[in-house]
This record gives C-alpha cells, sequence and structure tokens, in this order.
C-alpha cells in the first residue's frame, strides 16, 4: 500500500510528486497513458507567465507569480532549458493603451515585478519586425519560455530519483474507500493509497466524481498552433501577444527555447477533451492574428501543426483543496493556463494543504534536487570529444536536424521514466523535432528503442498504444 | 588533415565530382558520407530506370552507384564513412564527426553534394489528426526495400512526385492496396514513363487537381477526407470524400539539404532552394563549389553525374589556380513559363567549350522555343517539344554565343506562332 498516489503524470502531477518526495511517503504516480507529459503539458505555448493576465486575489494570481520566481532555481536543478526573455502585450489604439495600463496596475497588485509600459520607439527598437502601426506595449521582464515537456520528464525523473515510484498505462475507472484507504482501479488491477491527488488535467473533474460527489466541472477549450522551422526563430525576441479578450490572451508569436518560432493558439470549445484535430480555419485565423502582430510572418516554413487542450474550470480559478467528503482526496484540478508556470507552486501550496488537514510530514535527509541531462549538441567540444571517447555512441548523429546522437538517444530511453516510443525519445532529446519532423531518423530511432528495450521492431510505436508504424514484414 | 578536395557527401553527385577533380590532377581527395556506404539515395531505389544516358542501359540505382562506387576506388579516392560533416567555414576548414571522434580538416577546395531531402506533412499543414501511419515515401522506402518491412495494408498517396508513383507501384507488388495518388496539379510532377509504368499498369488511379483536407484517427490513420480543387487549388465545396485506409505516403516534393551551406555564409536562391552557382558550379563563395541535388532537384541520376564531373573538375581547376576569372558576371533570368536556370551567373573567360543550362517549366508546354537574349539581342533559340514540369530541360549551349554578350543573360520560353 501507498501512502500517496498522484493520478496525472503532467506538468502538475510530477511537480507534487517531486514536491513530496522531499518527505518520508511511500508515492506513485499513475498515469492512462503509456508514457508522462502526454496531456496537455505536452502542448501549449510553453511560456512562463509574468502573471498579470489572472484577477487580484484568486489562487490562480497568487501560484503564477509565486510559481513564475522559482524557475531559474528549478531550472538549474534540473538542467531544463529556460529563458527569461520578456513578454509584450502590443496595443494598437488608445483604447487598448488604457487596458495595457490596467493590465499592468493588476500585474502591481498580483506582485509581478519589473514591469513597465514601452512606448512606440521603444517598442519598435527592442522587436523591430513587430507592426510599425503598434503604440506601446506592456513589457514584463520576468516571462520566459521553457521546454515544458523536458520540465516535466525531469520533474518525474527527480522524483523517481528520490523513491517515488510511476505506473503507466494506468487508466483509472474507478476509486473505492474501503476503511480509509482508496482504492484504484483500472482494467482490474488495483492500488492502494492512504491519500490520493487528482492532477489529471482535462478528465479532473470525472477522477473527481469517482471519489466524492460532484461539485465542478471541466470544459475542454482547444488551441491550434503552428511551429514554424529555426530560420523564422529570431524574428521575434520576446513573447509578443496582443491585448486580450474574453476568449483569452489571443494569438501570440513568440521564439521557443529550441530558437523555432511558435504561433497561436486558436481557441474553440470542445465536447471531446481528446480531439486534438487541427481544422484549417482556426489556423487561418491563429496565421492572421499572428500576421497582425508580425506583417512579415508566413507560415511558409511550419514544419508542424498541433493542438492542445486547455482544461477549463466552471469556476474559473485553479481548485486545489480537499474534496468535501472525501477526506484524504485532494484535487488539483481545473489547472488551465498559466498551470505551467504555477506547476512547483501548486506543489508547495498542495504540502500546505494537506499539512492543514492533519497529514505529518517528516523530511528526508538526503533529497537530491538534481537532474543532469545534457544533449552532446549543447556541450563544448572539448567535453564532447571526451564523451565520444567514453561511449563511441555519441559520435553518429541520428536527428540531422537536431544533430541528435546515438549516445543521447540511447540515454534517453534509459532513464527512468525513460522513452519507450518514438515520440517519447523525441520529447526527451528532440530527435524527430526538427524540420524533417522525423521522416529521416523515424526508423532509426525505432531501430534503437527495439535494440534498447528488446522488442521486435514492429512492437514499437509512435506514441499512443495502438500507433504502430509498422504492419509486418515485406514479402 | 589536409587535403587538395574534400566533397561532403557520397551520394552520384559526390562520387562524380570527386572522381574528375583526380582526373584533372588533384592527388589528395576525400569524400566524406555520413553513412554506413557510399552511394546516396540511390542505394534504396531498388527499381531501375538509372543511367540511360550515360550507360545507354537501365541499371537499378544501387548498379548505377557501385560503377562510381568502384571508380573511386581504383581512382584511390580517401572516402570516410559513418562520419557526419557538423560545419564549414568560408576558408574552407571542415569539421566532421565519427564515432572515433571530432576532426578537424583544411581543404584546397569543398565540393558539396550533400543531397536533398523530403518535404514532410508539417511544411504543408493537412489538418486533422496526427496519428500514426503517415510517411514521406522516401522514407516507406526505406523501410520497404532496405528494412523489410510493409508500412500499411491501405494506403493513399499524396504527390504525384517520382518517389510517390513509384512506391504505389511497389506496394502493391507487396500485397498492399493504393486507393489513389492524388495530384494538387492538373498534371503529373513526376516523369511521364513513371506515371505509365508505375500507376497505369497496375490500374492505380491518379487524381489530378484534388488534394486530401483532412487526415482522421487518434493513434493510426483510419481516414482521410479528399476533395476536387479548382484553378486556385481552393476545395470545391461538395466534392468531398471519405476514404477508408491506414496509411497516407507523401510525395510532395524535395528541399535541397543547405544547412551547411548556411553555416558558411553561401548565397542561397529562394526559387530552387540551393546555393547560388557560376558557370564553373562555384557557390558565391570561392572554392565552395556545389552539385547534384543540392543545388536543384533533379529527376534523373545522368544529369547528376554531368554536373557532378563539372564540379570536380572545377575544383581542380580552382586549386591549381586555372580558373580565368577576368571577365565581369552576366546574370542570367528567367521568364515566360520557366521557374529557374542554373547556374545563376557567367563569366565568359571561365567557361568551357559548352555550357549546360538547367531549366524547369511550371506546366506542360507542348511546343515551345527556349529563347537566349542578352538585353534586347537575341542570342539563341532552341525548339523544344513535350516540355513539362516534371522533367528537367538540360540545354547546351555554345561558348561563342555569349562572346559578345555583356549585360545580363534573359532565358524565356515563347509560345507564340506554335500551336
Ligand atoms: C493551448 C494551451 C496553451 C497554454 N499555454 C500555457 C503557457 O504558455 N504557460 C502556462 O503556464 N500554461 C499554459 N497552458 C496551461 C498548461 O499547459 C496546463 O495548465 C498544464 O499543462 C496542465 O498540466 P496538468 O498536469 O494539470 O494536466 P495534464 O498535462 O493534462 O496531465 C494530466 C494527466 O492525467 C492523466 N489522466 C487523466 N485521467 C486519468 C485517469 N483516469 N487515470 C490515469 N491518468 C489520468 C492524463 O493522461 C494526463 O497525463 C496552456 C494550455 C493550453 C491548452
Ligand atoms: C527516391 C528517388 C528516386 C529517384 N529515382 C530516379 C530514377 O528512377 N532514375 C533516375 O535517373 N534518377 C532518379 N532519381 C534522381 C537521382 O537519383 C537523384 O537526384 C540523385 O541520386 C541525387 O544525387 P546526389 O548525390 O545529389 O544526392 P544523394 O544521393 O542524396 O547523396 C547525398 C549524400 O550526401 C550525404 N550527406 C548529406 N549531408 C552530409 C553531411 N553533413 N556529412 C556527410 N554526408 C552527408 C548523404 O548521406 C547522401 O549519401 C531519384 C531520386 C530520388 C530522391
Amino acid at each position: 500500500m501507498y501512502d500517496i498516489a498522484i493520478i496525472g503524470a503532467g506538468v502538475t502531477g510530477a511537480a507534487i510528486a517531486r514536491e513530496l518526495s522531499k518527505y518520508d511517503f511511500r508515492i506513485i504516480v499513475l498515469d492512462r497513458e503509456n508514457d508522462i507529459s502526454c496531456g496537455t503539458s505536452k502542448a501549449n505555448s510553453a511560456i512562463i507567465h509574468a502573471g498579470y493576465d489572472a484577477e487580484e486575489n484568486t489562487l490562480m494570481a497568487k501560484l503564477n507569480v509565486e510559481g513564475n520566481a522559482m524557475f531559474d532555481r528549478l531550472c538549474e536543478e534540473l538542467d531544463v532549458p529556460f529563458r527569461r526573455n520578456g513578454s509584450l502585450v502590443v496595443a494598437f489604439d488608445d483604447e487598448q493603451l488604457v487596458h495595457i495600463k490596467k493590465l499592468m496596475q493588476r500585474g502591481i497588485n498580483n506582485g509581478v515585478p519589473a514591469l513597465s509600459i514601452l512606448s512606440q520607439e521603444e517598442l519598435l527598437k527592442r522587436e523591430p519586425a513587430l507592426n510599425p502601426e503598434a503604440k506601446g506595449a506592456l513589457l514584463a521582464e520576468s516571462a520566459g519560455i521553457i521546454d515544458p515537456m523536458l520540465l516535466t520528464i525531469s520533474m518525474m525523473e527527480s522524483a523517481v530519483k528520490n523513491g517515488v515510484h510511476y505506473r503507466l498505462n494506468f487508466d483509472i475507472e474507478s476509486i473505492k474507500n474501503k476503511g480509509g484507504v482508496y482504492i484504484l482501479e483500472s482494467g482490474g488491477d488495483e492500488i492502494e493509497a492512504k491519500y490520493v491527488i487528482n492532477a489529471a488535467g482535462v478528465f479532473a473533474d470525472k477522477v473527481h466524481n469517482m471519489a466524492a460527489k460532484p461539485s465542478f466541472k471541466i470544459k475542454p477549450r482547444r488551441g491550434q498552433y503552428f511551429l514554424l522551422d529555426k530560420i523564422d526563430g529570431n524574428i521575434v525576441n520576446s513573447v509578443v501577444f496582443p491585448c486580450p479578450t474574453k476568449m483569452g490572451k489571443g494569438t501570440l508569436v513568440t521564439p521557443t527555447v529550441h530558437t523555432n518560432l511558435l504561433i497561436g493558439p486558436s481557441s474553440d470549445d470542445l465536447d471531446d477533451p481528446e480531439d486534438l484535430s487541427t481544422t484549417d480555419e482556426l489556423l487561418e485565423k491563429a496565421r492572421i492574428g499572428a500576421k497582425l502582430l508580425v506583417p512579415k510572418l508566413t507560415t511558409r516554413n511550419s514544419i508542424r501543426t498541433f493542438a492542445g487542450m486547455r482544461a477549463e474550470p466552471d469556476a474559473g480559478d485553479f481548485i486545489i483543496r480537499e474534496a468535501e467528503g472525501a477526506p484524504g482526496f485532494f484535487d488539483a484540478a481545473g489547472i488551465k493556463s498559466p498551470g505551467l508556470t504555477a506547476a512547483p507552486a501548486v506543489a508547495l501550496y498542495m504540502v500546505e494543504i494537506m499539512k492543514k488537514s492533519g497529514i505529518a510530514f517528516t523530511a528526508k535527509k538526503n533529497f537530491n534536487p538534481l537532474v543532469k541531462r545534457k544533449l552532446f549538441i549543447d556541450m563544448s567540444e572539448s567535453a564532447q570529444s571526451a564523451l565520444i571517447r567514453g561511449n563511441p555512441l555519441y559520435g553518429r548523429i541520428i536527428c540531422r536536424c537536431e544533430n541528435i546522437t546515438e549516445g543521447d538517444i540511447v540515454d534517453s530511453i534509459r532513464r527512468s521514466p525513460g522513452a519507450t516510443t518514438v515520440d517519447g525519445v523525441k520529447r526527451r532529446c528532440r530527435a524527430g523535432m526538427g524540420r524533417c519532423q522525423g521522416g529521416f531518423c523515424g526508423p532509426r530511432v525505432q531501430e534503437i528503442i527495439s535494440r534498447e528495450l528488446n522488442k521486435p521492431l514492429e512492437e514499437v510505436v509512435l506514441e499512443k498504444k495502438h500507433s504502430y508504424i509498422l504492419t509486418g514484414k515485406t514479402k | 588533415m589536409d587535403y587538395d578536395a574534400v566533397v561532403i557527401g557520397g551520394g552520384p553527385a559526390g562520387l562524380g565530382a570527386a572522381i574528375e577533380a583526380k582526373k584533372n590532377g588533384l592527388s589528395r581527395v576525400l569524400i566524406i558520407e555520413r553513412d554506413v556506404e557510399p552511394g546516396g539515395i540511390l542505394q534504396q531505389c531498388i527499381h531501375n530506370g538509372f543511367g540511360l544516358h550515360i550507360f545507354k542501359e537501365e541499371l537499378t540505382g544501387p548498379e548505377y552507384a557501385q560503377r562510381y562506387i568502384d571508380m573511386a576506388k581504383e581512382d584511390n579516392i580517401d572516402i570516410m564513412l559513418d562520419t557526419i560533416v557538423t560545419s564549414i567555414s568560408k576558408d574552407r576548414k571542415i569539421k566532421a564527426m565519427n564515432s572515433s571522434g571530432i576532426v578537424s580538416i583544411s581543404a584546397g577546395a569543398i565540393v558539396l553534394a550533400m543531397g536533398c531531402r523530403e518535404r514532410t506533412r508539417g511544411a504543408i499543414a493537412i489538418p486533422g489528426d496526427r496519428p500514426a501511419g503517415i510517411f514521406t515515401a522516401g522514407t516507406a522506402q526505406r523501410y520497404i526495400n532496405i528494412e523489410g518491412y510493409m508500412v500499411g495494408k491501405k494506403v493513399i498517396i499524396l504527390g504525384s512526385g517520382d518517389i510517390g508513383m513509384i512506391m504505389a507501384r511497389r506496394i502493391v507488388l507487396e500485397g498492399g492496396e493504393v486507393i489513389a495518388v492524388i495530384a494538387r496539379s492538373s498534371f503529373a510532377k513526376g516523369l511521364t514513363r513513371n506515371v505509365v509504368q508505375c500507376l497505369d499498369h497496375y490500374n492505380i488511379p491518379l487524381l489530378l487537381n484534388h488534394n486530401i483536407i483532412e487526415i482522421k484517427g487518434k493513434e493510426r490513420v483510419e481516414s482521410v477526407v479528399i476533395a476536387e480543387t479548382d484553378a486556385k487549388k481552393e476545395v470545391i465545396k461538395g466534392t468531398e470524400k471519405e476514404y477508408e485506409c491506414d496509411t497516407v505516403l507523401l510525395s510532395v516534393g524535395l528541399i535541397p539539404e543547405n544547412e551547411l551551406s548556411r553555416l558558411a555564409g553561401i548565397e542561397i536562391d529562394r526559387k530552387t532552394g540551393g546555393p547560388v552557382v557560376n558557370e564553373s558550379m562555384e557557390t558565391s563563395v570561392p572554392g565552395i563549389f556545389a552539385c547534384g541535388n543540392v543545388v536543384h532537384v533533379h529527376d534523373l541520376v545522368d544529369f547528376v553525374t554531368e554536373e557532378s564531373m563539372r564540379a570536380g573538375a572545377n575544383a581542380a581547376r580552382f586549386v591549381k589556380g586555372e580558373i580565368k576569372t577576368e571577365s565581369e558576371y552576366m546574370y542570367t533570368s528567367v521568364s515566360g513559363g520557366l521557374t529557374y536556370c542554373v547556374p545563376h551567373r557567367l563569366r565568359y573567360s571561365a567557361m568551357l567549350e559548352k555550357l549546360d543550362l538547367f531549366l524547369r517549366v511550371d506546366k506542360v508546354y507542348p511546343d515551345s522555343w527556349i529563347v537566349i537574349r542578352d538585353s534586347e539581342k537575341e542570342l539563341a533559340r532552341f525548339r523544344h517539344k513535350n516540355l513539362t514540369p516534371g522533367e528537367m530541360i538540360k540545354q547546351t549551349v555554345k561558348k561563342s554565343v555569349f562572346e559578345n554578350a555583356a549585360g545580363n543573360i534573359e532565358i524565356k520560353l515563347e509560345t507564340e506562332g506554335l500551336v
């Protein structure tokens, strides 16, 4: 039996797992997918928001600002690429100029540091490609960009290093409470735990309702993106937003930490939380939105389009509390944007709530906060040479777009939680992320997985359980 | 390490260039190839149809490659395999890497012969789901011909490029079903002989003026929606049809592989996607030459070989200081249905007796003239029948034609007065 079971290996679950691994508990993280970071945490804008968006006095505002401040240390400890490149909210007319001042005031009230209003001249100096009709902008210097998948994966890795267990392909269908112990069931298999944390993303309401009486609803809202080639990666330096509307923050244009350019997201409400298809109409809208900000932008060099699913809570704010009528069952639900930013603060807040509910915490003496993950390509030449000497696999580049070596790929398979799928490798070491999108390296990555995991080539899948790549041998 | 000439890429272009550099008097010539064997893309093209122009016989890709690999061996050309070039600089320093470490090499001349890569789905943004079962035709070709695995049972192919058509036939021969080859254009993009031999002979429908407008399937492809398009490539409402299938192959174009060229600050032509080159196949950086698919995408390997021999010979002339650079550049431009011309600029003094111009057209022209002008003055004209976008035009022109030309060379397609 476990002390704590965490449902969901997204950024929220991973952050909580890592935080709790600092204490003496037997912990397990459960996810229905065959890898971690396969929900919303893998498809979003990847921005560490400053914190001026959320209404004052909400949990979202508090945890956004607190979370943001934690990233320098977190990313240093976990070797996750992160850059505070600042964000801009651009105003095109007087009304919007008034609005960005309001946003600035809200930010100040929320405790956001380093906010300022840029004049047209200052703005165009900072971002020469911006639409010259822009009148000014709100600059938030604390905003940044990150690799959200690596963040989630590294946090999970850190948790696992510190004793947390995990189980994938565990799709929780029911939760029972027997004499104060929760029994989580998936396809006849059961896991028992004294306490349960619900970090199930878009499914958090369903999971909540398995254990407690319904008290909130999550509405799926889709966001679609273009990812552009690195050739376009430096069109803008900062994260550039238009003035926000009711539907959200609007289409943004931002470099990614890997120096691509990201355009999106669109926004539409759906019934199916798993419908991550893209549509011409909404991508076109995103493209037009982006062009308004940066007129010379085209999607000619798009290397991928994708979609993510927001988990919109009906109450509007994050829901982080012990569920009513279900003692020991804690929700971390409705974690919509800025959920990525807030994650480390959500984890701290969860600890506080659990303590308040009477759970005893004993700190471990030997918690190790560090995870090392440097790719070959990011090292100095002397370090590279040394690495090849120690392991010749580092001398073979497999993904030629991103210059990822066989050594990097094998490493991402051997880590824990390690990659078992072609996309799992991609999320961990970027093989297949580049402009040919795995066209060339996909088959080789598949071979390496097959060899490393001692699994027939046909059984290696692209991503989800049934996403088989090959249909058998040739004649 | 020092070499007279270093060739990057060991496909037919690289092999041809190296052999010719050696023949023209260079003693130390090196080919660096990232694959475990030389031959380039030809190694996976097990169909025949290679070498008709040069050898007057139909060879398979590997057979054609082998002839040049043997020649290179006879000529004592060094080949480093399983080695990738990671950077080159303007002063012709090369950095390469393999499982024994990182090496730096200085070269008297460099020949770029890195070939091209396939455009992928991202580049054409087909909406819908992103399941497994979507392959570029070349990747599928590799799985089937080299690894021995099938990629699907019921296949739709988008794009009428040569690789797509060749793979349509291959899949049928392997017992799979090909529902159709979908072309976004009003004509097949590949060679006519492939339409006949790969599609018609196997009753595979070629749907011209169609497009895939949605891919469905959460884990593996389950179906695609296909629709007819109008002259502006917009979908004609009401023509949408859904087809069940488990696989989509993309044959939607090739892009010259020029990361290394960009690193060295070499000027790239937006139209071809490859380096801007002169009559000697030299790029904008002196001493760095280029040939084959890295310059512009070829459909016939014979032309690749010819072009690469010129690049190799000129690399040797460069090292020996024999290229005559006294005349000013004339710049080539195209109009009237021609889409590009390689080379991009010409020096009369550096030209050999004959010059090959490589051209492509934007659509089918049953009968036409290719006219070469120097400003207003006509220098030469050549009659051509049945020009199609799928077949590169090689127009050989005598050096003397350019003797008194000064300004810019305009190459125009004319159809006036012809039917
Ligand atoms: C379009 C878009 C843009 C965004 N941009 C930003 C941004 O720029 N900055 C920012 O800070 N935030 C952003 N966000 C928000 C952020 O991405 C999310 O808040 C965050 O990723 C949520 O993480 P999570 O762990 O709560 O959910 P998820 O990542 O969805 O994880 C939930 C996990 O629970 C698992 N699960 C669900 N049900 C079950 C079950 N029954 N049994 C077992 N496992 C189950 C799922 O498989 C999944 O892995 C954006 C969101 C979207 C959609
Ligand atoms: C699938 C396909 C089918 C074809 N079918 C026919 C046909 O039926 N008949 C016909 O006549 N022609 C055909 N062609 C055309 C012709 O064969 C090709 O155009 C020709 O092979 C191109 O030669 P290349 O040397 O320029 O490129 P490639 O053959 O692609 O060779 C480039 C080489 O460079 C290497 N390389 C690249 N970057 C680096 C680096 N950084 N370091 C080290 N090495 C590197 C690559 O590994 C590769 O081996 C076909 C082409 C393709 C793509």
